[in-house]
C-alpha cells in the first residue's frame, strides 16, 4: 500500500471505502441500522468511479442483484443487519452453490426479530456459519477496528474472487459507529485479486470442472461460452445431475474447496498468548476490551493472553488448537448468549476448561468485566 | 416462411440439443412459449453469445436451461432480482426473464411492481399455466376461480390475479399478452418486447394438460389450446361483473404502453455523466485481459 492519507472515519464508512478500494463497482442494498452508512457511502461513492449503486425494493432483492451482477462480471457488495441478513440467506445459499463471489456485509444489532437496531450485539456468529440451508462453504470475516473494517473489506474481495465463493464481514454496532484515524493507501496501490476467467477453447470449457486447485474458471456473458448456472446440483457441465457419484463428488470439491486455500483465508491476532495460562478468545469490539483487560491483567502477574479470530469462519483450528493445549482456562466474552463459546468448546480438547461472559444488554463488555473474570480465574482454576 | 432477409429459423441452432428430449409433459404449452422466443431472438438478429436467459423455479424455470445461450436458472421468486444487477452490470447483454404465474406473481410480487417502475431494459416473459405444476398441480394467484387443483380441492375461491393490469399500472414500458394458440402472433409480440428499451412483460397463456387440465376434465391439448380462443373464465362460479380483473375475452397482443426513459439511460446520463463516467452502454464488469 502507498503512502495515502491519514483521515477520521466511522467503521461503516471504512468498508465501504475498502469496497471501492478493493475495486467493488456494483452495490445493492436496502436501508437498515445500523448498517445503512456503508449503502449511502457506496451511493455517493461509485458513481465517481464508473460504478452502480441501487436501492433495491427489499433484501432479497439486493441479494439477487448482486449476484446477478456478479454473474456477469462485477464485483459486488451489499451490506445489512440481523434481520436483512436472514432475508438474504436463501440467495446467499445460491451464491455458495453457484460459486459465485460476492460480499456481503453484517452490522450485528440486538436480537432476534427486530431486537434493538441501534444497540451493539454479535448475535450472528451462528447465523453467518449456518444461515443458509444445507452444506455450504462460506468464509466469515470478524474487523474488530475501522481500520480493519478498511482492510478486511479488501481482504474479502480478494478472497472471493480468488476462491470464488461468498465472504461475509461480520462487525457489531460499535465498530460500524466507532470513528478513528485510519491510514487510507492511494488509489491504485492496493492489491486486487483478480477473478479467473474462462479463456480457451469453447468446446472443451466446462463451468464446475475439477481443476487442480478446486477452484473452476467462471465464464463471462458474452465471451461466448454460453454456460448454465443453477442452484440445483450440477456436474462439471454446469448441468443438473442427481447422478450419486457425481453429486457426491460436485459435493466434495465444494465444501472441500476452502480447506484446501486456508493459506488465502486464515488470519488471527494474538497478543501474549504463547505462555498463556488463560487464553482470552474475542472478536469484534469485544476483543478490544480483552485485549486491555490481558494486559492489565499481566501487569499484575496473571499469564494472561488473547486469541482472536480475524477470519471466524471457517476458525483457525490449527493455531488455536496448539495454544489452547497449553491453557489452564479459557475465556470466551461475546455479546451474545453463547455462540463463539461452542466452537472453542469443541476446539479446546476440554469443554470443562471453558468460562464464559455473556451480554443481552445491548451495552457492549467493558475491559474491567474481563479482568475481574480473569482474576477470578487466576485464583480459582477452572 | 423466412423473414425477409433473415435465414430460415431452425429450432435447433438455439437449443441444447444433447439435453433433449426435454422434460415437460406431453401437451405443455411452455414448449410453444420457448420455440416463439427463439424464432422471435432469431429473427430480430440476437446473438447467442449476448443473449443472458434467466429463470426462476418451477415448469418455466426449467426452460431456460435448453436454449443455447447464457443461461441462469436462480432462486424461486427472484429472477427479475438477479436479470436487474446483470442488466445494469453489463447493458450490452441482451436480458430475458422466463418466468411463471407463481414465481411472478406469488413469491415474486413485490419484484415485478418495482422491475416496471424501474423501467430497466429487459424483456420478462410470464408463462401462465394457471398452476404450480412442478410441485404437483398448487393453486396460483392465477388459477381461474371454482377450479380444482390439490390445495382447493373443493374449487378455487380466490380471485385471480391481471397480470398485464398490473403491469401496465406499475409503470412497465410495454405490457402485451400472448397465446400459445397464436405461435406467430405470440412471437410477433415478443420480437416487439425484445426490441423495445425498457423493461416489457409479456404473459403467455400456456396450458398445463397432464396436471391442470386433468383435474379439471378440460379435454386433450388441443381442446385446451382452443379454449384460450374464448374465455378463460368458467361461467359456473359467480357473477362476472363482480371480478373485472377476469374479463369474459382476454385481451392478446400489446396492452399497455408507458413511454418513460429507459433506468439504464437515465443512470448513466444522469448520475455517471457528471463524474466522466457511463457512456451508452457502459459497464461496471472488470475488463478480461
Amino acid at each position: 500500500m502507498g503512502a495515502g492519507q491519514r483521515i477520521n472515519l466511522q467503521g461503516n464508512h471504512a468498508c465501504a471505502l475498502g469496497a471501492i478500494a478493493a475495486g467493488c463497482r456494483f452495490y445493492a442494498g436496502y436501508p437498515i441500522t445500523p448498517s445503512s452508512d456503508v449503502a449511502e457511502r457506496m451511493a455517493l461513492e461509485l458513481p465517481k468511479v464508473g460504478g452502480v449503486f441501487i436501492q433495491m425494493e427489499d433484501e432479497i432483492a439486493s441479494m439477487g442483484a448482486i449476484i446477478g451482477a456478479s454473474m456477469g462480471g462485477a464485483k459486488v457488495m451489499t451490506a445489512t443487519s440481523g434481520p436483512g441478513f436472514s432475508l438474504k440467506q436463501e440467495n446467499l445459499g445460491y451464491a455458495c452453490m453457484v460459486e459465485v463471489p460476492c460480499v456481503i456485509v453484517d452490522v450485528m444489532r440486538g436480537g432476534p426479530s427486530t431486537g434493538m437496531p441501534t444497540r451493539p450485539a454479535q448475535g450472528d456468529i451462528m447465523q453467518a456459519r449456518w444461515g443458509t440451508h444445507g452444506d455450504h462453504p462460506i468464509v466469515v470475516l470478524a474487523p474488530s477496528s475501522v481500520s480493519e473494517a478498511f482492510s478486511e473489506t479488501i481482504r474479502a474481495f480478494n478472497i472471493a474472487e480468488t476462491l470464488r465463493t461468498p465472504v461475509v464481514l461480520l462487525y457489531d454496532e460499535v465498530v460500524g459507529h466507532l470513528v478513528e484515524t485510519v491510514q487510507v493507501p492511494d488509489p491504485g496501490s492496493v492489491a486486487r485479486a483478480e477473478r479467473k476467467w474462462a479463456t480457451g477453447a469453447r468446446e472443451a470449457f466446462q463451468p464446475y470442472a475439477a481443476t487442480d486447485d478446486d477452484i473452476p474458471a467462471m465464464a463471462r456473458p458474452g465471451d461466448g461460452y454460453r454456460c448454465h448456472a443453477t442452484g440445483l446440483t450440477h456436474g462439471e457441465r454446469g448441468l443438473p445431475t442427481q447422478n450419486p457419484a457425481e453429486v457426491e463428488r460436485a459435493m466434495q470439491r465444494l465444501l472441500g474447496k476452502l480447506e484446501r486455500h486456508r493459506d488465502v483465508i486464515d488470519r488471527f491476532e494474538t497478543f501474549a498468548a504463547e505462555d498463556a495460562e488463560i487464553l482470552v478468545v474475542a472478536i469484534g469490539i469485544t476483543a478490544r476490551a480483552a485485549k486491555r483487560a490481558v494486559a492489565e491483567a499481566r501487569r499484575q502477574g496473571i499469564a494472561a493472553g488473547l486469541f482472536r479470530p480475524v477470519t471466524l469462519w471457517p476458525f483457525p483450528e490449527q493455531p488455536f488448537r496448539a495454544l489452547a493445549e497449553r491453557a489452564k482456562a479459557i475465556l470466551v466474552p461475546e455479546m451474545n448468549a453463547g455462540q463463539l463459546s461452542l466452537e472453542i468448546e469443541r476446539l479446546s480438547g476440554r469443554p470443562a476448561k471453558v468460562a464464559r461472559i455473556n451480554r443481552l444488554s445491548g451495552e457492549p463488555i467493558e475491559p474491567a468485566e474481563i479482568l475481574k473474570t480473569i482474576e477470578e480465574l487466576a485464583r480459582h482454576g477452572r | 416462411m423466412a423473414a425477409e432477409g433473415i435465414d430460415e429459423f431452425d429450432i435447433r441452432d438455439y437449443l441444447r440439443t444433447e439435453l433433449l428430449p426435454h422434460f415437460m409433459c406431453p401437451g405443455c404449452g411452455h414448449g410453444i412459449a420457448l420455440r416463439a422466443l427463439l424464432w422471435a431472438v432469431h429473427e430480430e438478429r440476437i446473438a447467442k453469445d449476448q443473449l443472458a436467459i434467466v429463470t426462476g423455479i418451477g415448469c418455466s424455470g426449467r426452460v431456460g436451461g435448453y436454449i443455447d445461450a447464457n443461461t441462469f436458472h436462480v432462486t424461486h421468486g427472484r429472477p427479475l432480482t438477479f436479470a436487474t444487477g446483470l442488466a445494469l452490470a453489463r447493458p450490452d447483454l441482451e436480458v430475458v426473464v422466463i418466468t411463471g404465474d407463481g414465481d411472478c406473481l406469488a413469491i415474486g410480487g413485490n419484484h415485478l411492481i418495482h422491475a416496471c417502475r424501474r423501467n430497466l431494459r429487459m424483456t420478462c416473459l410470464m408463462l401462465n399455466n394457471e398452476i404450480y405444476g412442478m410441485t404437483g398441480g398448487q393453486v396460483s394467484p392465477t388459477t381461474s376461480e371454482a377450479r380444482l387443483t390439490t390445495t382447493t380441492p373443493y374449487g378455487n375461491a380466490e380471485p385471480t390475479f391481471d397480470a398485464c393490469g398490473l403491469a401496465a399500472a406499475a409503470g412497465a414500458g410495454l405490457v402485451g399478452r400472448g397465446m400459445t394458440l397464436q405461435t406467430v402472433a405470440l412471437k410477433n409480440l415478443i420480437r416487439e418486447a425484445l426490441a423495445y428499451r425498457g423493461f416489457s412483460f409479456v404473459e403467455i397463456l400456456s396450458d398445463c394438460t397432464e396436471i391442470f387440465g386433468r383435474k379439471n376434465d378440460l379435454g386433450s391439448s388441443p381442446e385446451m389450446i382452443l379454449r384460450q380462443k374464448g374465455s378463460m373464465r368458467p361461467d359456473f362460479y359467480g357473477n362476472t361483473v363482480e371480478h373485472p380483473f377476469r374479463p369474459n375475452n382476454l385481451t392478446t397482443g400489446i396492452i399497455a404502453r408507458n413511454e418513460r426513459p429507459e433506468y439504464g439511460d437515465t443512470y448513466r446520463s444522469e448520475v455517471l455523466a457528471p463524474h466522466g463516467h457511463g457512456g451508452a452502454a457502459a459497464g461496471v464488469s472488470a475488463p478480461v485481459e
